[in-house]
């Protein structure tokens, strides 16, 4: 009962097991007693040959250079760059999402980035297959330092909205303003309150949602960015990175 | 932030448009690359042995001389690489930290050589990492007991100018130095041997009046016995009075374990002076002549290999007491259950379980004296594993504490697990402050940037090109992404001390009538006046302002790290910045060109508040009830 994924399953078919039979705990443990020591002394060979199999999948290779040209718009070198910091980082040649959050987190030492980064993650991963390989990371920056500022908005819009329903409500919002509060960490000046986030929502609402219906969608988001003078400044500030 | 993710800056950086629709304040400028580069190989030839890898790669670290322009210093113009007369082999590791952001250190490698590599090219062995570190410090310290016994061999070289106290203790501790030490060496020992002897040859009947029945020696020559025991006393206390007026450090050395084994041996006999009349204490002065026979121990001044033995069994006192624990749980056990099985047959010895305890330890060291023995079968079959695995128990904490004697005895003893806790120490704070550093840098370098922006408003160049150090355009990339989320969220960054400052003060918001002083952290340089008094400046309510009401604390402008103490209110960024409120008399722009640390110091409504340490402050006028102290280092 090593790996995780074992135990993972273990316990979901156990959830079942007691959902369709509406057993009692104390019997439930008993009967797991057994199975356990039953799949401890016979460990099922199946699993072991399809972690392999796992393994030898994850190393993956991007297209060719020529493709990613043509999908982004980004120089032959700065692909190269950028792949070279990518496979240093990730030998396998994917992303995972805990992976992920440790690098995003190494550049926020003094608060918590991991809540963060899971919005982030989904935000790139844009086929939701739980990893992001060289393109999906090399297609998200290319919209956010070489896109237009309509597929910029697009894309903060799709990170808000975090089910990914074409609304952000207030509860999604709320979501990602905690993981940003979250990444300054406890010392700060002022004292984070427990409202502050909530506020801070609030004022944002206030701002974009001009039919007051308790959503933004994402008409009213970019009218409403593209008339704030600080927003379209801030978008141009990335740039000339890389 | 470590090297790897170096690389990833540019994805973080362009992440944070994600925060730019949230954000109400506007966002700080980027920093600009002023000569920006295409990423070039570079070659590094290496005694022959040419490297080559990015230029980038070299830059993530760029406090070593790889990553900073001292390697320009190797540069070699004709063939356009920088050449270094070094090691090929340690450059290796050296250059695979750079790539990997690991050092590893190769066992093949003599530990001094790879030290002044490292040494040479400015890193740090503490960074080694995990998988490498204990090997590193293995050989580390066996380098330095080598090195110490080298300059122990060195040291009897007689010095001039003793004094007659460090003579003598040096006698003491060396009895081949001189002649008279070892004499004296040799008359104490004998003397220790003679006492030895005397007490154990005490005891032994000698011949007796055909009437009586023997009598022990002692009682028949008590007097020959007497002297004997007088003389050797006298000879132990003299020596230990002698030690104790030569020892360096008295104090420490009454509480060496030698002293105290010479105290406990020549004790017994001076009670025994004291109280020979009183005859109910005879009874523990019968005992206390049980203590003189410590004074074998002396004997371990005389042997090296008793020291060694002493400190081995100190230094597996961890393994000595799993045997001692798991012995005791064993015995309880078998104990207990022989007890039982034992019940039931009459006259069994197994009176309780107490008492089955002698039988479980003689039958668990294997000595079966067979003065108990179990007869009901169960109690045998019992028995029989009790003796099984008395062997087990006992066998498995010996070969540890055998190695143990065996390393310290070819070592030569030192204190080495001292030291070694203290290195651990040492090298866990280091990994702590560079860990933090990438914060406190951060925090570090905000300080910085206002002051240079503040000497800007002040037109003094050239404290400003003094304090703006070159930081790494990495670096400044990374303050910009963290003062961006900064901007988004409408708080700062602060370090823990002043969080945890402005914290409590957020609990005394009530209480308007104190306001605990306090003082700046160090290393803060900035000029809290000029830039915001410019914005909003109130004017000092001066001793008029009646105690009671709002306190004169003067939120102190300076956004980080100097004290900033709230008013009753804690607002936002925008709003609650109040000017420092300075000494009326002292111009402004006096604390900015004096380019130190200033702090504003909040005063109580109360007499004269100390300002805390280290402050040259100008006191305000006594008068003064709210006073704002500014000092300035």
């Amino acid at each position: 009962m090593c790996t995780p994924t074992k135990r993972a399953q273990w316990r979901e078919d156990l959830q079942h097991f007691r959902k369709d039979h509406g057993i009692s705990k104390k019997v439930l443990l008993n009967c797991c007693l057994v199975r356990r020591i039953i799949t401890w002394a016979s460990p099922s060979p199946k699993d072991s040959v399809e972690d392999e199999l796992e393994l030898s999948a994850v190393r993956h290779r991007p297209e060719g250079l020529e493709q990613l040209e043509a999908q982004t718009r980004f120089s032959r070198k700065e692909l190269q760059i950028l792949y070279r910091g990518f496979k240093n980082e990730c030998p396998s040649g994917v992303v995972n999402e805990e992976t992920f959050k440790d690098i995003y987190s190494q550049f926020f030492p003094q608060g918590d980035a991991s809540t963060y980064a899971h919005f982030l993650f989904n935000a790139f991963d844009t086929d939701h297959n739980g990893s992001v390989s060289f393109e999906d990371f090399v297609m998200g920056l290319s919209i956010l330092l070489r896109g237009t500022v309509q597929e910029k908005l697009n894309w903060a819009f799709n990170l808000y909205d975090i089910n990914k329903d074409g609304y952000i409500t207030k509860e999604e919002m709320l979501d990602i303003m905690k993981a940003i509060y979250d990444m300054m960490g406890k010392c700060t000046y002022p004292v984070l309150k427990e409202e502050t986030p909530r506020q801070h929502v609030e004022v944002f609402f206030q701002k974009m949602d001009k039919n007051k219906d308790g959503v933004v969608t994402i008409d009213e988001f970019i009218d409403c960015c593209q008339n704030d003078e600080n927003i379209m400044r801030s978008m141009h500030l990335f740039e000339n990175v890389l | 932030m470590a090297a790897g993710v170096a690389a990833w800056l540019p994805f973080a950086r362009a992440a944070a448009i994600g925060w730019m629709p949230v954000a109400n304040l506007p966002m700080p400028v980027a920093p600009t690359e002023k000569n920006k580069r295409q990423d070039e190989l570079i070659i590094l030839n290496v005694s022959g042995r040419r490297f080559q890898t990015w230029r980038n790669t070299l830059d993530r670290y760029p406090d070593t001389l790889l990553g900073s322009s001292e390697k320009e210093f190797f540069y070699n113009e004709e063939t356009k690489e920088y050449f270094f007369d070094r090691d090929p082999d340690v450059f290796r590791s050296v250059l695979n930290f750079y790539r990997t952001g690991k050092l590893h250190y190769p066992r093949y490698e003599c530990i001094s050589s790879y030290d002044e590599e490292l040494a040479f090219f400015g890193i740090v062995p503490e960074i080694i990492g995990d998988c490498c570190y204990e090997e590193y410090k293995d050989r580390k310290r066996e380098n330095a007991e080598r090195l110490m016994d080298d300059q122990e061999d060195n040291k009897d070289a007689k010095l001039p100018n003793m004094t007659f106290r460090e003579t003598m203790w040096r006698a003491f501790e060396n009895p081949h130095t001189s002649t008279m030490a070892l004499v004296f060496y040799y008359v104490t020992g004998f003397f220790i041997a003679v006492s030895v002897i005397t007490n154990v040859v005490e005891t032994v009947p000698c011949g007796s009046a055909p009437n009586q029945k023997e009598v022990p020696c002692g009682e028949r020559y008590t007097v020959a016995f007497f002297c004997m025991d007088t003389a050797c006393v006298m000879i132990f206390t003299v020596e230990y009075l002698m030690r104790l007026f030569a020892a360096p450090s008295r104090y420490r050395f009454m509480r060496s374990v030698m002293s105290i084994i010479d105290v406990v041996a020549i004790l017994p006999y001076y009670i025994g002076l004291v109280m020979t009349d009183n005859e109910d204490v005879s009874g523990a002065f019968v005992t206390l002549r049980v203590f003189r026979v410590f004074r074998i121990f002396k004997f371990s001044r005389h042997s090296q290999g008793l020291r060694i033995l002493g400190y081995t069994l100190k230094s597996c006192a961890s393994e000595l007491g799993f045997l001692l624990f798991s012995l005791t749980m064993a015995i309880i056990i078998f104990a207990t259950v022989m007890f039982y099985a034992e019940k039931g047959s009459s006259s069994s010895k197994f009176t309780s379980i107490p008492a089955s305890f002698w039988y479980t330890i003689v039958t668990m060291t294997t000595l079966g004296y067979g003065d108990m023995v179990p007869k009901t079968i169960a109690g045998k079959i019992f028995g029989s594993i009790c003796s099984l695995s008395g062997v087990l128990v006992i066998a498995l904490p010996v070969p540890v504490i055998v190695s143990n004697f065996s390393r310290i005895y070819h070592q030569n003893q030192r204190a080495d697990k001292r030291r070694a806790q203290k290195v651990q120490k040492a090298r866990l704070a280091r990994i702590r402050i560079s860990k933090t550093g990438s914060s406190s840098a951060f925090l570090h370098s905000k300080r910085n940037g206002l002051f240079n922006e503040a000497l800007e408003l002040t037109n003094s160049t050239e404290d400003e090109q003094r304090l703006s150090k070159s930081t790494s355009l990495l670096e400044s990339q990374h303050h910009h992404l963290l003062h961006c989320l900064e901007k988004t969220t409408n708080h700062e960054f602060v370090d823990e001390q002043y969080y945890q400052q402005s914290y409590l003060e957020a609990g005394l918001q009530n209480y308007p009538s104190r306001s605990p002083s306090l003082s700046s952290q160090d290393g803060v340089t900035g000029t809290c006046c000029t830039r915001r008094s410019k914005k909003h400046h109130t004017p000092l309510p001066n001793a008029s302002a009646p105690a009671h009401m709002q306190p004169l604390t003067h939120t102190h402008t300076h956004p980080q790290g100097l004290q900033e103490l709230s008013t009753i209110h804690i607002q936002p960024l925008s709003t609650s910045r109040s000017s420092l409120n300075m000494r009326v008399d002292e111009p402004a722009p006096l604390n900015c060109q004096s380019s130190q640390i200033t702090t504003a110091i909040i005063s109580i409504p109360t007499p004269p508040v100390t300002t805390p340490e280290g402050d040259a402050h100008l006191p305000a006028g006594p008068t003064h009830q709210n006073v704002v102290k500014v000092s300035a280092l």
